[in-house]
């Protein structure tokens, strides 16, 4: 017998619920240009606190502040505001076309547009992103051609992959972006295989994984990192933090206490927390990431702190598990009216240019939906045969496989 | 007398070609040597399988040859072995890589069928993955139920896989090299107990030794054995016995005890399989038997069982039997119950001689 008090479990719990009124007051925001900016070759334990803090550049009035700042030109920036704004519009367009039936499903990125569009900047040609469902602004941002995106959404007969995945899982080798599986994690150590196969070739090209907060639970993150730290490889190990795993809010992975980025600290990886809010900050940071691998001194792991402002798919509803006005609550704002507003600021920009731009690009979205929409949709139109259903399991169609084609009259 | 042909990796044509006796570990090891020392994107790693070379031996002296960066250790991560070869075959590398045991590839078996099996369908060819992951499988070392299971039914059920088991060292290293330079993911089942000398089932018996085995005639240099063609091991008339790995050794022992003159088939492939010489062979002998360690429901036996009754259902006289392990976990003392040795084959052969 023993007179210990029973034990109790624990299950953590979001703060809020939807009835709630949003609150991120407990959320510590560090003012922009506070973060310091060590040297990249500087000991993974010098630099322990940045996995704690939130690498800001642009503070409330627009203005970029601080060591991380000045990475990039007004002109570059101007790009990645059009950037965003076309992947907003992207978006836009195409959660409409799911839900007029044009195809099946759809992942939009509403409040997440940096991350991607800021992180594809700092890569140079060649290298290789391991991405998740959520970084199309990998390709946006590296001039991948939207309607070549739409026909993979539509699964029509110009589909580059053949009609065979889910939309938006798509894959683009030529534009250093990796087939993304609908199984998550997985991708996060291939990346770190990729950057070790580079480094084996003596090659100078780097790699770059994604990963959510929710999949930060899989194995294969922890077994990226430690391939990652013992290798020493040339890879920038990428966490989105958008606070929601579908319906499952970031506790639940990370448990009550530390942070994503500080999970680095137990395997030596230099493990930065950045605003992914924040254009320029991001851009930075993927920049200091970049140049470490370079140099060939190893891994480093960065969360981005954002939120998703959507729902996880057009299969999500969000309404169901959050309050509904968090994410206008949310305290690091919108990407694209930061970065705007910064533009403004600079002189840079408009909100006459900024007007005009928004029309340009919906047009350029426009005409990229009308010509992918004119060999079809997931019901109209043209699509692949049914043929290509048994190409490409193999390099060469083995016997069993050309007995089943011939079955199905193809 | 036993009619018995042996048509391997040297045809007619390399019969004149140099041959040196080796075990299946010696013909493994040879086999990377010789992709290694032709092809610098082939790489090799797993646990323990650099500095030492592996804890059966198949990689030793690779990394003293050609250096940590082609041949070395990892960490015990199985799903983090394959998860890193995926991505270095995206890269354009050839990974080759050891999973310790087969019974250690669960934590790998995301990578293997959600990724590595489906990467060139769902890229469209963008992206593709040569890969080959070696395991040593099957029991018969008393390895209990981590370390003798034979999990090969869970690679052919995936498409985009190819699923190969060599049964004599000859065999081992011309299929290792087709694997290795094949263009798709390769899963390499290594029948452990044949690693150093063929075996018949007979347990109580001394062991034998592939040095005094005509089997471990080995050819030298690049000698690859196209995967997908199955081999005759036995001639015979009366039935056909279908086997691969350790049990080719204990049908063959089978056979000859129970006094029948039966065809014994060694698929060596199981995807793409030589469906042609089973179908040649049961349509002349009129009766088959199946034969593999795994587990007996849902086993490759089953798959083979069907083939054959679609193929052969009007020159069969006799219901295809299967002898198999029992739908049990390996067990650790009553191995040789569980094993199915060259008793319940016999048994079996009669109960398809006698249908």
């Amino acid at each position: 017998m023993t007179d210990a008090a029973k034990l109790t479990f624990h299950v953590p719990e979001p703060e809020l619920r939807p009835g709630d009124t949003p609150d991120f007051s407990h959320v510590t925001i560090p003012q922009a240009g506070s973060v310091r900016r060590p040297e990249v070759d500087e000991h993974p334990q010098e630099i322990r606190d940045l996995a704690f803090s939130i690498i800001r550049v642009l503070d409330r009035e627009g203005r970029a502040v601080g060591p991380w700042a000045g990475t990039l030109s007004d002109a570059e920036l101007v790009e990645g505001l059009r950037h965003m704004m076309t992947l907003r519009i992207f978006d836009n367009r195409m959660m409409t076309a799911q839900r007029q039936g044009k195809t099946s499903f759809y992942m939009q990125h509403l409040g997440e547009e940096a991350v991607a569009c800021a992180f594809r900047k700092a890569l140079d040609p060649g290298d290789m992103n391991f991405p998740t469902y959520r970084q199309a602004g990998l390709l946006i941002a590296g001039g991948y051609p939207m309607s070549k995106m739409m026909c993979q959404i539509y699964s029509n007969e110009a589909d580059p992959l053949k009609g065979r995945q889910l939309p938006v899982l798509y894959s683009a080798r030529d534009h250093g972006f990796f087939s993304v599986s609908g199984n998550l994690a997985t991708q996060f150590i291939q990346a770190v295989g990729w950057a070790m196969a580079s480094a084996i070739s003596g090659d100078t090209r780097i790699a770059a994984g994604w990963i959510g907060d929710g999949s930060t639970a899989e194995s294969d993150f922890h077994a990226a990192l430690v391939f990652a730290s013992t290798y020493k490889a040339p890879v920038i190990l990428n966490i989105v933090n958008n606070q929601w795993a579908i319906s499952t809010f970031q506790g639940i992975a990370r448990g009550d206490a530390g942070t994503f980025a500080a999970r680095g600290h137990g395997f030596g990886i230099p493990s930065l927390r950045v605003d992914g809010n924040d254009y320029l900050a991001v851009h930075a940071v993927a920049k200091w990431a970049a140049e470490r691998a370079r140099r060939n001194l190893g891994p480093t792991l960065v969360e981005y702190v954002t939120y998703r402002a959507g729902g996880h798919s057009t299969s999500d509803d969000p309404s169901a598990y959050r309050p509904k006005a968090e994410s206008e609550a949310w305290p690091l704002g919108d990407p694209v009216l930061r970065l705007k507003a910064h533009l403004i600021a600079t002189g840079a920009w408009s909100d006459e240019r900024h007007t005009q731009a928004e029309a340009e690009i919906r047009a350029e979205v426009i005409a990229a939906q009308k010509e992918a929409e004119k060999i079809g949709t997931l019901h109209t139109g043209r699509h692949p045969s049914p043929r290509e259903m048994f190409e490409d399991v193999y390099a060469e169609m083995p016997p069993h496989l050309l007995r089943q084609r011939h079955e199905t009259g193809f | 007398m036993p009619k018995c042909r042996r048509t391997s990796c040297a045809s007619a044509t390399r019969r004149g070609s140099d041959m040196a006796r080796m075990t299946m570990v010696e013909a493994i090891r040879d086999a990377h040597d010789v992709a290694m020392g032709r092809d610098d994107k082939v790489v090799v790693f797993g646990e323990d399988v650099g500095y030492f070379g592996g804890v059966f031996r198949c990689t030793a002296g690779l990394q003293a040859k050609y250096g940590p960066s082609r041949c070395f250790d990892a960490p015990i991560s199985e799903s983090g072995i394959v998860g890193a070869a995926v991505g270095m075959a995206a890269y354009g590398l050839k990974p080759c890589v050891e999973i310790q045991f087969a019974d250690y590839m669960y934590p790998a078996y995301d990578q293997i069928v959600s990724e590595a099996a489906r990467l060139r369908y769902r890229s469209a060819g963008e992206f593709t993955c040569p890969i080959v992951i070696r395991m040593p499988t099957g029991g018969g070392i008393f390895g209990g139920q981590t370390h003798s299971q034979s999990p090969e039914a869970l690679f052919t059920h995936v498409a985009g896989l190819k699923t190969v088991v060599p049964s004599n060292p000859q065999d081992a290293k011309g299929l290792l090299l087709a694997a290795i330079d094949d263009p798709d993911p390769v899963i390499f089942l290594e029948p452990k107990r044949l690693y150093n000398g063929p075996f018949d089932g007979h347990h109580d018996r001394p062991v034998e030794s592939w040095k005094t085995s005509p089997l471990s005639e080995v050819e030298e240099g690049w000698c690859p054995i196209p995967l997908g063609r199955a081999n005759v091991v036995r001639e015979g008339g009366d039935l056909t016995v279908l086997a691969y790995g350790t049990m080719v050794h204990v049908a063959l022992a089978a056979v000859a005890e129970s006094g029948t003159d039966a065809e014994v088939i060694d698929l060596r492939t199981l995807i793409p399989l030589d469906v042609d010489a089973i179908v040649a062979s049961v349509r002349r002998t009129g009766r088959c038997l199946i034969v593999h360690e795994a587990t007996l429901t849902s086993g490759f036996g089953a798959e083979l069982a069907a083939l054959v009754q679609r193929n052969c259902f009007w020159h069969l006289e006799a219901p295809v039997l299967r002898v198999a392990g029992w739908d049990t976990p390996y067990p650790h003392a009553q191995e040789w119950h569980y094993f199915p040795g060259p008793a319940r084959i016999v048994e079996n052969i009669r109960a398809v001689m006698e249908a």
